[in-house]
């Protein structure tokens, strides 16, 4: 259910508290918000009280605000070299200045705005970003840095307005906004060249946005609806474009807007037709403007990146030719093949590469023990093969001869140019998919056997027909078994270098994966002619750059042997990352959460969880709570359900991903935990204070456990600080360290 | 007081002749010519094995599913009078004439007997006609996957009798719940359906989606039993209580049980033992712990050792080093020091003894008293056989250059200095001044110098390297893996001074006494690990296929093929069966979204208690299959066709649940719902007709011609056997 519907009661029955505790807050706000604040009296007139009120309460913002700027912009330009991540992202973002095409597994929207960011601040893209530890020099490097700790500030206030909105509650929000500020984690991980602070932003001003639109639910289609709506929308495909795992917050807003319609269609005061314009209303703002969104951060993508670059290999050799630079790009090639030719071949299916073979043997026990032939997406000599015809071995490039083209139909045989052995198939089975042959590398010099014969045909054609160089979709049928080649699209084990499996299939059914066409292709004997390859459409360089990066998500594999961060470390703050410095003379900065911070999140979401369940078994029971009591039971059931349900589906998915994970994948987890906490001991110490009658005790418990708590995480903020602003000297492992006390856990290895 | 007299003596039998029926028929089809064909069918050939293991008492490790199914058919072997003397290698091998192939077949085909009569029963408890659940029963029948999966020594029509047991006597107690908590039948049902559930997940682990989907529904019933405020709170906390006790407590004893009863029964060594910890070897009999008996439990200075690294991946390998040295420079050009080799040897050798030395002193025998090394100590590790001191410095390693290379220290006077001072890390302890236990201590080497650690790197050396695996010292230690920790496994105090005598002591069979106490749930915790992450190579199976090709049956497996005839077993479901399942879940599915958006908007087509019957069978059947089915789609092991059939159990009850709505709701006029009538018949005898056609694949007792099977390869992705003749 929307927490909309249950605000009205909550709401009301919250607003006399606010008055109540505002005198508390001025001892944890600190003096200069104090005169404000105390000047709020329920004594007052009410207009007048209101109007303080509201001045306060921006005055508290304008606080949480710019302790958060201040905190993440401290030593902001410490250490002037590149720190962990910051050697590809930093990398990336040089890219798009300038312009040369690159591959990676994250959608572009994230390395763009880093890209744009050390535009606009006079970065001019030379720095190199080749290892962690390089020294920037004279690079400019703070405005990226800048940027990112921009957004990664905005996470506080975000939060606070989060719960606020949801709670209603001014302590509440304080609280999170203090927890969130003084975890030296975010603190580091705002600091830097990252996706994360970028990826945070926009999940959070998602989750703000739709939380503001659900409190405009009983103003149906009026201008701040319309805009809580679309901003939302706006976010989602922001947090989309910078990584995947963006789809969470998707999730997260799918499931409120379900429920919401769901509540609005059992509403049968409203017409179909009404709810229908709602569904509507919610089709375009968070379906069709997200995906266009997302789609046009593409577009800028591919138009920005123009220059050919390190990622050409990964793409069909149709897209390769848009880029300047390629050997592709307004080609001048031999346009029919003809023996003799060396020549690249690339499997059609998006992401397989091209055909490939090098000096290594399969292994024992994997079909026949001959040189291994795969499909590999990089560019390289390995790829380059030579078409010979079948019976001769005569070298046909030798002037005597005259040319002669392939035809569809010939018999030929492919000689691998690097370690002239043919392209070879034979009944073993192939060493992935099983119901396949092999195909492997065989004979010495170029001398094979009939196995090495293969036919050529152009699909769709008759025979006798010229090949063409990219613009036919060839097929190489296997002569003596009738299989046809192809690739199955499997990363072989580290035996086979973690490239894909090429076999030999016997059944004819024409998929993609067994229809080649050549990229390159070299023939002195032939004169070159300019092509203009088939451009592709936008959509299907869309489809396939992101098939490309799913392959290389799933390429990212874990190796045995090997400490791997697990999802259970993160919550308990098992082990950090070393952004930088390793050995006592090094600057050292080390990702890990303030510990106070973390072990109290955990310690809030076991107890939100039995309070919870308390009070939902209470009211399935019937049992009438006291109208305060209901009030808070509607807060921490509706607004701390959504928190709790945040982050679940921001750490939940990770047990299932078999990728390699990093400790930084849990803190947006971490982020709706600390607001879950927020709120739960906001509602924890007033329940505490209601259940002891006299009003002047009640209060005192509630200043001070809240008092209490904040004071806690500062001074802790205060203990921990040089994980994240850098520290120098012996490591904590060595008693003369002033970290030596600090060190709780023996995992910890700063 | 002879009350009883006046009155004659009645028995009332109320025998429903339809479950008679029913249950004659099921045994007919599953149990006839059982023992044929006297031959290993396909996977047979893999619980054979465990079934020989459970026979000769020998321990193994399996790790496609808890050991209760293979208990089930140990016990067909057990009652057979099997010796397991069988050689179970090939598929297709005929058995010997001590195999009890009857006997062995009997339990999964009574299994996949009774679920015929058990789907009438399920669908009678949803509250459906016993027409509709006769049909249910008909159409389980004439099912020719399911036949041919329980004709033979599997699990899985054993694994779908457990989840379908679990459902009925859940409906069971539900039903007896609205007349009579608390009696006789319903604690039965109830604790039925707990042991039920946990026999589910200890014939396989997918078992466990059953259990979750009825813990589901129970705790939905629970929660509206909260709710019932006619109800007492005491009486809420009696029901909420046996509950948590029948479908909680109880499986988790069960599963705990089938250990206990599996590690009884199997507690000789044999072939798995070196996957599992030397600790756990030694609560085995014969094994190591012939070998470890009588060895001092305490490693002193002076004591001559074997290190087995405890996490033994991708091979179980203990600490070695010969004669040989690095070479000068590898093949990609990067150079070494020279010095003699130390690697991870996967065999017993007299290589794998290490002395351990108090750096202080010169002696390599235990003094008297033995001086015990504790945590923390700096010692020296001395290979026996060269005398060589175990070393490691800054240079990298073969195949691992991030980390450190490790070897056995020879003074070649060039300024590379000795560096072998190791400090011992006992990462089990109990105290810091523990001491190094033999076989007990999981232990840690610190590099004194460089705190590089100790590490198996899990790459295999080149030729060079004798295909050993590479020992290297890793100077960046990430967190603790136990790829870093080692444990002594022989052990023995050292007595000879002299070279040549100390090598003939190392050649001569170790003296070893350490308690062979492991607590029951020690090693129960241990084997469960090893045998949920224990990883079988995941290449593809020649009849492997994709969840997808499931649904649409675009697979077959071909079970067996007869020697000589053409005679075959295929693994196959019946067509028109497993269309119109898939066809009525995707009609249920629809239904159900249309009747729940026109009851939010207070249009209630469907009279509330048939509502309400309509959503419990298809939060157990449609919900059933889903669970059954889905998470497949996440699995990366090796899938076949027949982890499909629990999901399809649940489609084809669902199958008539479908039809008879769609005739009571949606065929109101008389004329059209005796037309649906005999479309339902017509559909059914061409279900019947299906059967009968693939018959010969089902039971494989009939040669078939050529033509006959080609004929019958209705889809080119069946792998129909024809032979060349």
């Amino acid at each position: 259910m929307p927490p909309a519907v249950g605000r009205g009661p909550a709401g009301s029955e919250l607003r006399p508290r606010r008055g109540r505790c505002g005198p508390q807050l001025t001892r944890a706000v600190g003096p200069d918000v104090a005169a404000e604040l105390t000047a709020r009296s329920p004594k007052r007139p009410a207009r007048g009280s209101r109007r303080f009120e509201a001045a306060g309460r921006w005055a508290l913002l304008a606080l949480v605000t710019l302790l958060s700027f201040a905190t993440r912009f401290h030593r902001l330009d410490e250490p002037p070299h590149i720190c962990w991540d910051e050697t590809h992202f930093g990398k990336m973002g040089s890219y798009y200045i300038n312009r040369t095409f690159f591959f990676d597994v994250h959608p572009p929207l994230g390395k763009m705005l880093i890209g744009l960011a050390g535009y606009l601040s006079g970065y001019d893209g030379t720095f190199l970003f080749q290892k962690p530890g390089d020294k920037y020099e004279h690079h400019n490097y703070m405005g990226m840095r800048g940027f990112c700790a921009f957004l990664g500030s905005l996470l506080v206030p975000f939060a606070y307005l989060t719960v606020l909105e949801l709670s209603k509650s001014l302590p509440a929000a304080l609280l999170t906004a203090a927890l969130l500020t003084f975890d030296t984690g975010c603190l580091t991980l705002s600091q830097y060249i990252l996706l994360d602070p970028i990826l945070m932003f926009f999940i959070m001003a998602a989750m703000l946005s739709m939380v503001k639109y659900n409190s405009c639910a009983d103003r149906p289609f009026s201008a701040p609806w319309w805009f809580w709506l679309s901003l939302t929308g706006i976010n989602l495909a922001g947090a989309l474009g910078v990584k995947f795992v963006g789809l969470f917050i998707i999730l997260q807003v799918g499931w409120n807007t379900i429920s919401d319609l769901w509540h609005l269609f059992g509403d049968l005061s409203l017409s179909v037709v009404t709810v229908g314009k709602h569904l509507t209303a919610r089709i375009l703002c968070l379906i069709v403007l997200p995906l266009t969104l997302y789609t046009a951060t593409y577009a800028v993508h591919f138009m920005v990146l123009n220059k050919s670059g390190p990622g050409d290999g990964f793409f069909s050799s149709a897209f390769q030719a848009r880029l300047s630079g390629n050997n592709l790009h307004n080609a001048s090639i031999p346009e029919h093949l003809a023996y003799g030719s060396v020549i690249t071949v690339k499997n059609l299916r998006m992401a397989i590469g091209y055909l490939h073979s090098h000096r290594h043997l399969y292994p024992e026990g994997v079909g026949a023990r001959q040189q291994q032939v795969t499909t590999y997406l990089h560019k390289d000599y390995n790829n380059l093969w030579i078409i010979k015809k079948h019976n001769t071995n005569a070298d046909p490039l030798d002037p005597s001869f005259p040319v002669e083209f392939v035809r569809h139909g010939d018999i030929i045989r492919l000689e691998h140019k690097e370690t002239s052995r043919n392209l070879h198939s034979h009944y073993h089975e192939a060493p992935l998919t099983r119901k396949h042959y092999q195909v492997t590398g065989y004979g010495i010099n170029g001398t094979g056997d009939s196995n090495d014969f293969w036919r050529i045909e152009v699909v769709n054609r008759k025979f006798g027909n010229r090949i063409k160089v990219l613009r036919s979709r060839i097929r190489l049928i296997h002569l003596v078994t009738g299989c046809v080649l192809g690739s199955s699209g499997k990363v072989l084990p580290k035996w086979g270098w973690e490239q894909l499996e090429v076999t030999c299939t016997p059944y004819l059914k024409e998929t993609l994966n067994s229809i080649w066409n050549v990229e390159d292709h070299i023939n002195p004997k032939l004169p070159n002619i300019s092509l203009d390859v088939l451009q592709p459409t936008f959509p299907e360089i869309l489809l396939e750059s992101h098939m490309v990066m799913i392959r290389g998500n799933n390429g990212l594999k874990p190796k045995d042997n090997e400490f791997t961060s697990k999802p259970w470390h993160w919550p308990i703050n098992y082990q950090g990352l070393r952004f930088s410095g390793i050995n006592d003379t090094d600057f050292r900065v080390y990702l890990l959460g303030n510990p106070v911070v973390w072990w109290l999140n955990l310690l809030s979401i076991a107890l939100y969880l039995l309070l919870g369940s308390i009070m939902a078994v209470a009211v399935q029971r019937g049992a009438r709570l006291p109208a305060e009591v209901e009030g808070l039971s509607q807060v921490l059931l509706q607004g701390g359900g959504q928190l709790l349900l945040g982050w679940m589906l921001h750490y939940f998915p990770f047990f299932l991903m078999g990728r390699i994970l990093y400790f930084h994948h849990y803190f947006p987890a971490m982020l709706f935990s600390s607001m879950l906490t927020g709120i739960l001991w906001d509602t924890l110490l007033q329940l505490c204070a209601w259940s002891l009658a006299s009003s002047s005790l009640a209060r005192g418990i509630y200043a001070v456990g809240l008092l209490s708590l904040l004071l806690g995480t500062a001074y802790s903020f205060y203990l921990f600080h040089p994980l994240a602003y850098g520290m120098v000297g012996p490591l904590a492992q060595d008693p003369r360290s002033p970290m030596a006390g600090l060190r709780w856990l023996e995992s910890w290895d700063f | 007081m002879l009350g009883f007299l006046k009155r004659p003596v009645v028995v009332t039998a109320d025998i429903n002749l339809n479950v008679v029926v029913l249950t004659a028929v099921g045994l007919l089809s599953r149990l006839w010519q059982l023992a044929y064909p006297r031959a290993v069918v396909f996977d047979e050939v893999y619980y054979g094995q465990y079934i020989s293991f459970y026979m000769k008492r020998i321990f193994f490790l399996d790790g496609s599913g808890p050991p209760f199914g293979h208990m089930l058919l140990a016990l067909g072997g057990y009652l057979g009078g099997f010796d397991g003397n069988f050689l179970w290698n090939r598929i297709g091998a005929e058995y010997s004439s001590n195999v009890p192939v009857w006997s062995l077949r009997l339990l999964p085909a009574l299994t996949g007997a009774l679920l015929v009569p058990m789907a009438y029963q399920i669908l009678l408890e949803l509250g459906f006609s016993h027409c509709t659940a006769t049909g249910a029963a008909l159409l389980m029948l004439i099912e020719n996957a399911l036949i041919t999966q329980s004709r033979l020594m599997l699990l899985e029509s054993v694994l779908i009798f457990f989840n379908l047991l679990a459902v009925l006597s859940y409906l069971k107690f539900s039903n007896s719940q609205k007349q009579r908590p608390f009696s006789l039948s319903w604690w039965f049902w109830l604790t039925l359906t707990g042991v039920a559930c946990s026999c589910a997940v200890g014939v396989k682990y997918v078992g466990v989606c059953t259990y979750l989907l009825v813990l589901a529904v129970a705790g939905v019933h629970a929660w509206h039993l909260i709710g019932d405020r006619t109800l007492s709170h005491v009486r809420v906390l009696c029901h909420l209580l046996a509950r948590a006790a029948a479908l909680l407590v109880v499986p988790a004893l069960m599963y705990l049980l089938f250990f206990y009863v599996h590690l009884i029964l199997v507690y000789r060594s044999g072939p798995h033992d070196q996957i599992m910890s030397s600790a756990f070897q030694a609560s085995l009999e014969g094994g190591l712990a012939r070998i470890t008996q009588g060895q001092p439990l305490e490693v002193a200075y002076g004591s001559q050792v074997t290190l087995k690294n405890v996490f033994g991946k991708p091979v179980p390998c203990w600490l070695h080093s010969h004669q040989s040295t690095y070479p000068m420079i590898y093949e990609n050009g990067r150079g070494s020091s020279h010095q003699q080799q130390v690697t991870c040897y996967p065999f017993k050798d007299v290589n794998n003894w290490w002395i351990v030395k108090d750096p202080g002193r010169h002696q390599l025998v235990v003094s008297n008293p033995p001086r015990p090394v504790r945590h923390g100590d700096v010692v020296q590790l001395v290979h026996g056989m060269t005398t060589r001191f175990l070393n490691t410095h800054d240079v990298a390693a073969p195949l691992s250059p991030h980390s450190q290379e490790v070897s056995c220290y020879v003074d070649y006077n060039i300024s590379m200095p000795s560096q072998n001072l190791w400090r011992l890390d006992i990462v089990n302890r109990e105290s810091d001044t523990e001491v190094w236990k033999t076989i007990l201590s999981e232990v840690r080497l610190v590099h004194v110098n460089t705190s590089a650690v100790l590490k198996l790197s899990g790459a295999h050396l080149p030729d060079w390297g004798f295909r050993q695996l590479e020992v290297v010292g890793e100077k960046l230690s990430r967190g603790y893996h136990e790829s870093m920790v080692w444990n002594v496994e022989e052990h023995r105090y050292g007595k000879s001074q002299e070279q040549k005598e100390r090598e003939l002591e190392l050649h001569s069979p170790a003296q070893m006494d350490v308690s062979r106490n492991l607590s029951f749930m020690a090693r129960f915790l241990e084997l469960q690990w090893r045998m949920l992450t224990v990883r079988s190579d995941d290449s593809e199976h020649k009849y492997s296929s994709s969840p997808l090709d499931w649904i649409t049956l675009d697979t077959s497996i071909a079970y067996w093929l007869h020697p000589r005839t053409s005679a075959q077993i295929h693994l196959l479901g019946n067509v028109v069966i497993w269309a119109s399942a898939s066809l009525a879940t995707l009609v249920y599915a629809l239904l159900f979204l249309w009747y729940l958006l026109r009851r939010r908007r207070s249009i209630h087509d469907l009279p509330e208690d048939s509502w309400l019957r309509w959503v419990l069978a298809g939060a157990l059947c449609a919900g059933g299959w889903a669970v059954n089915y889905l998470p497949f789609f996440l699995m990366e092991k090796t899938l076949f066709l027949y982890h499909y059939l629990p999901a399809l159990t649940f489609q084809i009850l669902l199958l008539p649940v479908v039809l008879q709505h769609i005739s009571d709701h949606l065929c109101r006029p008389p004329l059209l719902r005796s037309l649906f009538s005999g479309l339902v018949v017509a559909w059914y005898s061409c279900a019947c007709h299906v059967f009968n056609t693939l018959r010969p694949l089902t039971y494989g007792d009939r040669s078939l011609s050529p033509s006959e099977l080609k004929a019958l390869r209705w889809k080119d992705s069946w792998d129909i056997l024809i032979r060349k003749s």
